[in-house]
């Protein structure tokens, strides 16, 4: 497959039906590469279904979908194999020789080198889903797809898991597509953050605020929100 | 409860029976952890052979005491005698490496078989089409009703036994395998793919991984019904074994022979079981499951 100039996904036209239901309308799409785009919006919108034609495990009806060959679905459960040490959940995809050395390494970055021989159910909730954002990067890839990865971790540990992956994109340099409802999150890691509406991309925003900005202050209280009346919540919110 | 103050004294204190329980917990002192080890030791000194062992002091005690006829029964120390005076006479090894060795070469046949054809089953929907219609079948019919068909087939030598005993074996091991490897979690499956390992890779670190509680348990039956084939095969036209001795036992009204051929198919019942324990402690660590209170 050709490598795709100017963008990293590029989504045409696509449609995926299940039944009479209509998940996908004629939607379309376009990452660059090392973009850091958020898709939010209310559950049953058709988010996942969009991230998992993206990772290839589902085909459209109709359209096109182009995606580069590297590429890693982190998911909401971290789906580590318990009956392999995180190390070895970590090469799972591998078919290097050093593959072990690599692991370690990507360990490392997540803050988790003393527990590459630990078994899964040892780990906490936020230890797990580093191993799996691990077990994405190690294969270097230059789509990283998130399927609503911290929507079951605690406040903190999600606040926590937000600057690990802002670090790890700056280091890694590779597209990432996070799936959310949380729209703290979105305003916290995007680049552009894209509203899903009845089967297609219905607004987007670019997000031009430097880390502290997307903390506090005017900007991101006005896109917040925007964002929430464009979800359908009442942005008379906390 | 609306309580109404009238002076400018405090309130009324809230009646103790309002308070609510508490409980308290701290860590164990030295002396009481040590007590509820000896407590915990007292219940169950042997393990999971306190009650098998306790059984057979039991019946010793009835035997001494004349409540068992030794024309019944013999006692546990009668049935030791038995086995000194065989073994004196060389008449009691032989018997059981012959068994030992039917039991062994039907059990290598029917966990080839079981686990190859589980295998294809549990990974290729054709394979289960092939093959999960005749193990159900063969699975329903009782291993004695076959033992004469077999006898026809393969005469009364070493085959019939053997293939019968591996047949009892192959049909636990196939069910078993088959239902693991098919109740492995989707989603892991669907990781690993998208995580980029090839079909080999998801089979040797995900599925079969996965499948291996489900097959160490079938395993535990295969071993169990060797025994029972081994039993079956040998009361009919066997020449050595333990069950050959059992039936001469019968012949000549030696009861204490004959329970001694029974305790050593339960001891090598106990055995497997043992064994398939240890293969559990040391291939499944990994697991986060319930190990009893």
């Amino acid at each position: 497959m050709t490598a795709v100039l100017g963008a990293s996904v590029r989504v045409e036209a696509t449609q995926r039906r299940f039944g009479d239901r209509i998940v996908l309308n004629s939607l379309d799409l376009e990452i660059a590469p090392s973009e850091f785009v958020v898709l939010l919006g209310p559950s049953g919108c058709g988010k996942s279904t969009l991230l998992r034609l993206l990772a290839g495990l589902d085909r459209p009806d109709a359209g096109r979908v182009t995606v580069p060959r590297a590429r890693a679905i982190v998911f909401q459960n971290p789906r580590l194999l318990p009956w392999q040490r995180v190390w070895r959940n970590v090469t799972i995809g591998l078919d290097r020789r050093d593959a072990k050395r690599v692991a370690m390494e990507v360990l490392a970055e997540v803050g988790l080198g003393s527990q590459a021989k630990a078994w899964p159910r040892t780990l906490s909730g936020g230890e797990a889903q580093r191993v799996s954002l691990a077990r994405a990067l190690v294969s270097e890839p230059d789509l990283v797809l998130l399927d609503e990865p911290f929507a079951a971790l605690d406040a903190i540990t999600r606040l926590r898991m937000h600057d690990l992956v802002r670090a790890l994109r700056h280091r890694h340099n590779a597209a990432m597509l996070l799936v959310t409802h949380d729209v703290d999150e979105a305003i916290a890691l995007a680049d552009r953050i894209l509203v899903m509406r009845e089967g297609r991309i219905g607004t987007q925003h670019r997000v031009d605020l430097d880390a502290e900005q997307r903390l506090r202050g005017y900007e991101r209280e006005e896109l917040r929100a925007q964002l929430l009346t464009e979800i359908g919540v009442s942005a008379t919110g906390p | 409860m609306s309580t109404l103050v009238l002076t400018g004294h405090a309130p009324p204190r809230t009646p103790a029976a309002e308070v609510p329980e508490v409980e308290v917990f701290s860590p164990l002192s030295h002396r009481s952890a040590t007590v509820a080890r000896l407590v915990r030791l007292g219940r169950a000194p042997l393990g999971i052979y306190t009650v098998p062992v306790l059984l057979v002091v039991l019946w010793q005690v009835a035997s001494s005491t004349g409540w068992l006829s030794p024309n019944l029964a013999a006692s546990p120390v009668q049935i030791w005698h038995a086995a000194q005076s065989l073994w004196q006479q060389g008449l009691l090894w032989p018997d059981i490496t012959k068994s030992l060795t039917r039991s062994g070469e039907g059990l290598a046949i029917g966990l080839t078989v079981g686990v190859v054809a589980g295998t294809i089953a549990g990974l290729w929907k054709l394979g289960d089409t092939l093959f999960t219609g005749v193990v159900s079948v063969i699975n329903t019919i009782p291993l004695l009703a076959i033992l004469p068909l077999m006898i026809v087939w393969f005469g009364i030598g070493e085959e019939s036994k053997v293939l019968l005993i591996a047949m009892g074996a192959t049909v636990p091991i196939y069910i078993n395998l088959f239902s693991a490897i098919r109740g492995v979690d989707a989603g892991l499956v669907e990781m690993a793919r998208a995580a980029g390992a090839g079909r080999w890779r998801v089979i040797t670190r995900v599925l079969l991984p996965g499948a291996l509680p489900g097959f160490l348990i079938g395993l535990r039956f295969a071993l169990a019904y060797s025994v029972l084939g081994l039993v079956a095969a040998e009361q009919v036209n066997a020449d050595s074994g333990i069950g050959f001795m059992i039936n001469q036992a019968q012949t000549y009204e030696r009861v204490d022979q004959i329970y001694l051929g029974i305790v050593i198919y339960a001891v090598l019942g106990l055995t497997a079981h043992q064994f398939v324990r240890v293969l559990e402690r040391v291939f499944l660590t990994w697991r986060p499951s319930y190990n009893g209170s």
